[in-house]
């Protein structure tokens, strides 16, 4: 089990750092549309246009290293397997 | 022949005159855009969390001579719950009763109501600063904003690949405002979202001819 839980918690860990990173690794908070700038050619007005793009933010990397962090711990908790025959 | 040459002359007068009235007059330019390209850029830069979203959902109309551009008057539309960041939760709290309550206060204005500091910058491009009434979440306030106005002459057919002629008038203008001012969220920590809010406006008008 202490082995097990700990396993979880580094799959955890990297998943949610692999996820963050793939969509963007983004500093801010989480985004569903990404804004693109582009400029009217005749006016010269610049504008956003928006795109529908998920890009996880650091309160998904916070909420995934978290449970990480407490599924680590709770491995920490378990009593270790005890080899046979140490009168347990 | 004299009296045909006088005859002449005075029709060509006549006309020039008529033609030069009509250039003169003052012209009204739809700021509703199918393009999407007039926008506001507002912007709360706090220590802990700077907020950027833009609202495209503009409209009114902008009465515009270019000889006399301080006779400029008009009221300028942004429709709240076109106002867009890219956070869904932070936009839905934006929307909502605390923030910008669109549901009871669907407008956002502005109306003109006296040009000053008038500056010809170029053959198309006219500073100024423009006088209005401001409401925004029910509060109206009078401020002055400064903007740059860019005539663009004979340029909407450009815009509309031929479909309609006539003219275009740009509107530039960077401002603050006070979110305490206007009621909203007076409440929220000011390290956390700024008190002071920046506007960027970047609009098109379009005077067709018929």
């Amino acid at each position: 089990m202490r082995r097990w839980l700990g396993v979880i918690a580094a799959f955890v860990a990297v998943v949610t750092v692999a996820f963050w990173v793939a969509t963007g690794a983004s500093r801010g908070f989480t985004k569903t549309t990404v804004a693109v700038e582009k400029t009217d050619e005749v006016t010269g007005l610049t504008y956003r246009d928006y795109e529908r793009r998920f890009v996880a933010g650091v309160e998904i990397l916070g909420l995934g290293l978290g449970l990480s962090a407490v599924l680590f711990g709770a491995s920490r908790l378990c009593r270790p397997r005890l080899p046979p025959g140490s009168g347990r | 022949m004299k009296h045909l040459a006088s005859k002449l002359t005075g029709s060509l007068g006549l006309a020039l005159a008529l033609g030069s009235a009509a250039l003169a007059a003052p012209q009204t330019f739809d700021f509703k855009d199918p393009k999407g390209v007039n926008n506001a850029v507002f912007l709360l830069d706090a220590p802990l969390e700077s907020i950027n979203g833009t609202a495209n959902g503009v409209s009114g109309t902008v009465t515009f001579e270019a000889a006399n551009p301080g006779s400029l008057k008009g009221r300028i539309v942004i429709e709240a719950a076109s106002l867009h960041v890219p956070n869904p939760m932070m936009k839905e709290h934006m929307h909502g009763k605390d923030w910008l309550d669109v549901a009871n206060h669907k407008e956002i204005t502005f109306e003109a109501i006296q040009v000053g500091k008038v500056t010809k910058t170029g053959d198309e491009t006219t500073t100024a600063d423009v006088t209005g009434k401001f409401t925004l979440k029910g509060v109206t306030r009078e401020i002055t904003v400064p903007v740059r106005l860019t005539y663009l002459k004979d340029k909407l057919g450009a815009r509309t690949n031929g479909r309609m002629q006539g003219d275009l008038l740009v509107i530039r203008s960077t401002f603050n405002i006070k979110r305490s001012d206007f009621g909203i969220n007076p409440g929220a920590p000011a390290d956390k979202v700024s008190d002071v809010i920046q506007l960027t406006l970047s609009l098109a008008g379009a005077a067709p001819r018929s």
